[in-house]
C-alpha cells in the first residue's frame, strides 16, 4: 500500500482509540473533557520508557510494544482515577475546566522532565514499522467491542442515564460518582493506549504534540461524529483525520477550510453525523421503530384534535 | 405504633430560611398518605430530604426501622424509596422502553467484566431485565408507546412513565410529587385509579404531594398539612377538612 495513505490510516486508527474513550465519557456519560491529550501524553511517555532500547542515549527498558501498550494504558488509568477523585464531584462546567487545567499541567510537567528530553522532545530511535497497522487495527477492534458491550449493558445504561438527567439517575439508585469514575478511567486508559501507539508511529515524542489543540481535536471529532454514537465516532475519526491531509493542497489555508467544514456540518446537523444512532442492524431497526412510533403518535393527536373540533 | 417511614424533628435551613422546620410525622405501611400545604410550604423539600437529595440540617428520617438520614440518594433508592419529580425528569432522549429498562438495573447483578465479555450471567440477567421492562410497560398500558422518545410523549403519559420508571426499582415506598399537575380532570381521574391499583398490585406504601384537593381527600387515608415549613395538622381526610387552622391557612384562601 502507498506509504502515505498507510500513514493516514495508521493515524486515523490511533485517533480512533482515543476518540472511542472520549466518546464514552462525553457522548454517553455527558462529561466534557478538554484534557485527554494529557492522558495520551502519559501513555506515550510511559510506553516509550517501557519500549525504548536500553542502548539509546535516553535509555528505556526495551520491552515489547504489547507491554508498552498495557503499561501506558494502565498509567493513564491510574492518573485519571486520582484526577477523578478530586474533580468528579464538581458540577458539569467545572469538571470541564478542571480537565483543561489538568491537560496543560501534564504537558508542562513533561516540558520540565529533562530526563525524557524536556521540551526538545525524545527521539525513540526505532524506524516506523508498517506492520504496526495490524496492531493498531487490533486495538481498534478491541476498543470498539469494549465500548459497544459496555454501553449495551446495565452499566452503560447507567452512564447514559447520568448524561440524560443526573438527579433522576441518583434517585433511580445509580451510584453517579462510581459510574462517572468508571467512564473516566476507561476513557483515560484508551487515551493512554492511543498515546503509546502515537509515539510508536511518530518515533518521536515531545510535550507539544499533546497540547490543548490535540484535546480539542479529539472532542471535535466526538461531537462531529455525534454524541452517543460509536459508529459516529468511528466515522468522525476517519473523516476528520483524513480531511486535513486532503486539504494539504490548500497549504496555509488548510486549517481554515478544516474549521469551515466542521462548522458547516454542525450547522446543518447539530446532533453531529450520527448523534444517538448506530449504523448496525439493531441500530437501524431502532431508528425505524422510533420513526414509526412518532408517526403513530402524531396521527393519533391529529385525529383527536379533529374529533375535538367537531 | 410506628410506620414504615418515620420523620422526626426534620429541619432544613437555606441560609436564614427554614424551609422545613421541626416536622415530625409517620407513614403507615401499605397506606396512601398525603402531604399538602400552600406553595412554598416545604413539601418538595421534605421529599428531597427523605431521598437524600438535600442534606438534613437537623432531625432524622428512618425507614423500615433503620435510620437513613443523610445517606446518599442511590443507597436510599436501594433501600426501597423512589420518587417522581414535580417538574418531570425523564431520560428525555431515550425511548419509553429504554427509560424503564435503565431503571430495572437493580434487578441484575452482573459485573462490568461480565458485560464486556458477554458472559452467560450477563446474557441471562439481561434477558430477564428486558422481560421485566416489557411486563411493566404492558401492565401500565405503555406498550403501544414503547418506542416513542420520552420528550415526545404527551404530558400525561410523561407523568405516567415517571411512575413506571420508579416502579421498575421494586420500591416499598413511592413518593409522588404533584402527579396530577397539568392534567385535565379526565387524566386526573385515571391517575387516581392508577395510584390505588399499583398500591395493591405492587404492595406499595404511597406518599403523595398534591394540590388537587378532591384527589387528596378521596385518595389519602391520612394527611399531613404543612404551612411555612411547619406541620399544621395531621389526620384523616375528614379531620383535616374540619380543622379550622387548615381551612384558614389553606383550604379557605387560594387553595383549590
Ligand atoms: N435549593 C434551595 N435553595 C434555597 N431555597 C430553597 C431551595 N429549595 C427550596 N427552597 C425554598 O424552600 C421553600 C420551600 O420550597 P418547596 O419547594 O419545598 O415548597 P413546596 O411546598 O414544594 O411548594 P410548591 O407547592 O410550590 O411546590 C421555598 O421558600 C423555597 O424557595
Ligand atoms: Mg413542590
Amino acid at each position: 500500500m502507498d506509504s502515505y495513505i498507510l500513514g493516514i490510516l495508521m493515524l486515523a486508527g490511533i485517533n480512533l482509540v482515543a476518540v472511542l474513550g472520549l466518546s464514552l465519557l462525553t457522548g454517553f456519560t455527558g462529561l466534557f473533557s478538554f484534557g485527554h491529550a494529557g492522558f495520551m501524553a502519559i501513555g506515550a511517555y510511559v510506553g516509550a520508557f517501557l519500549t525504548v532500547s536500553p542502548a539509546r542515549d535516553v535509555p528505556g527498558l526495551g520491552l515489547p510494544l504489547v507491554v508498552g501498550i498495557l503499561g501506558g494504558g494502565a498509567a493513564a488509568g491510574i492518573v485519571s482515577w486520582l484526577v477523578g477523585r478530586i474533580t468528579l464531584n464538581l458540577k458539569g462546567d467545572y469538571f470541564c475546566i478542571a480537565t483543561l487545567g489538568f491537560g496543560e499541567a501534564i504537558r508542562l510537567v513533561f516540558n520540565n522532565v529533562q530526563r525524557f528530553g524536556g521540551s526538545r522532545g525524545w527521539p525513540l530511535g526505532a524506524t516506523r514499522n508498517p506492520q504496526d497497522i495490524w496492531v493498531i487495527l487490533l486495538v481498534d477492534v478491541v476498543a470498539i467491542l469494549l465500548v459497544a458491550n459496555l454501553v449495551r449493558s446495565r452499566h452503560g445504561r447507567n452512564m447514559i442515564a447520568i448524561r440524560e438527567e443526573e438527579l433522576a439517575a441518583q434517585v433511580t439508585g445509580i451510584n453517579v460518582f462510581r459510574y462517572k469514575m468508571v467512564s473516566l478511567v476507561t476513557s483515560a486508559v484508551l487515551a493512554g493506549v492511543a498515546g503509546v501507539l502515537l509515539g510508536d508511529y511518530l518515533t518521536f515524542i515531545n510535550p507539544k504534540i499533546f497540547n490543548l489543540t490535540k484535546s480539542t481535536e479529539l472532542i471535535i471529532i466526538v461531537i462531529f461524529g455525534g454524541l452517543g454514537s460509536i459508529s459516529g465516532s468511528v466515522l468522525g475519526a476517519l473523516l476528520l483525520t483524513a480531511l486535513p491531509e486532503v486539504l494539504r493542497f490548500f497549504e496555509i489555508w488548510r486549517l481554515v477550510f478544516y474549521g469551515a467544514a466542521v462548522i458547516l456540518i454542525m450547522i446543518s446537523r447539530p446532533q453531529g453525523l450520527l448523534g444517538g444512532m448506530e449504523l448496525t442492524p439493531a441500530g437501524i431497526r431502532k431508528i425505524l421503530a422510533e420513526r414509526r412510533a412518532r408517526q403513530a403518535l402524531r396521527a393519533e393527536a391529529a385525529r383527536e384534535a379533529e374529533g375535538g373540533s367537531r | 405504633m410506628s410506620g414504615i417511614l418515620e420523620v422526626k424533628g426534620l429541619t432544613k435551613r437555606f441560609g436564614g430560611l427554614a424551609a422545613v422546620d421541626n416536622v415530625s410525622f409517620s407513614v403507615r405501611e401499605g397506606g396512601i398518605s398525603g402531604l399538602i400545604g400552600p406553595n412554598g410550604a416545604g413539601k418538595t423539600t421534605i421529599f428531597n430530604l427523605i431521598t437524600g437529595v438535600y442534606k438534613v440540617t437537623e432531625g432524622s428520617v428512618s425507614f423500615s426501622g433503620s435510620e437513613i438520614t443523610n445517606m446518599e440518594p442511590f443507597r436510599i433508592a436501594d433501600r426501597g424509596i423512589t420518587r417522581t419529580f414535580q417538574n418531570i425528569r425523564l431520560f428525555k432522549n431515550l425511548t419509553v422502553y429504554e427509560n424503564v429498562l435503565t431503571a430495572c438495573h437493580m434487578s441484575a447483578k452482573y459485573s462490568i467484566p461480565e458485560a464486556l465479555l458477554r458472559l452467560p450471567r450477563y446474557l441471562r440477567e439481561e434477558k430477564a431485565l428486558r422481560a421485566k421492562a416489557e411486563d411493566l410497560l404492558s401492565i401500565m398500558g405503555l406498550t403501544e408507546r414503547r418506542d416513542v422518545q420520552a420528550n415526545n410523549l404527551p404530558y400525561g403519559l410523561q407523568r405516567r412513565l415517571e411512575i413506571v420508571r420508579a416502579l421498575a426499582l421494586d420500591p416499598k415506598l413511592l413518593l409522588l410529587d404533584e402527579p396530577a399537575a397539568g392534567m385535565n380532570p379526565d387524566e386526573t381521574e385515571q391517575l387516581m385509579r392508577l395510584i390505588s391499583e399499583i398500591r395493591t398490585r405492587f404492595k406499595l406504601t404511597v406518599l403523595v404531594i398534591e394540590h388537587h384537593m378532591d384527589l387528596v381527600m378521596r385518595l389519602c387515608e391520612s394527611i399531613v398539612v404543612l404551612n411555612f415549613g411547619q406541620k399544621l395538622a395531621e389526620g384523616t381526610a375528614d379531620e383535616i377538612r374540619g380543622d379550622p387552622r387548615v381551612v384558614e391557612a389553606y383550604l379557605g384562601s387560594g387553595g383549590n
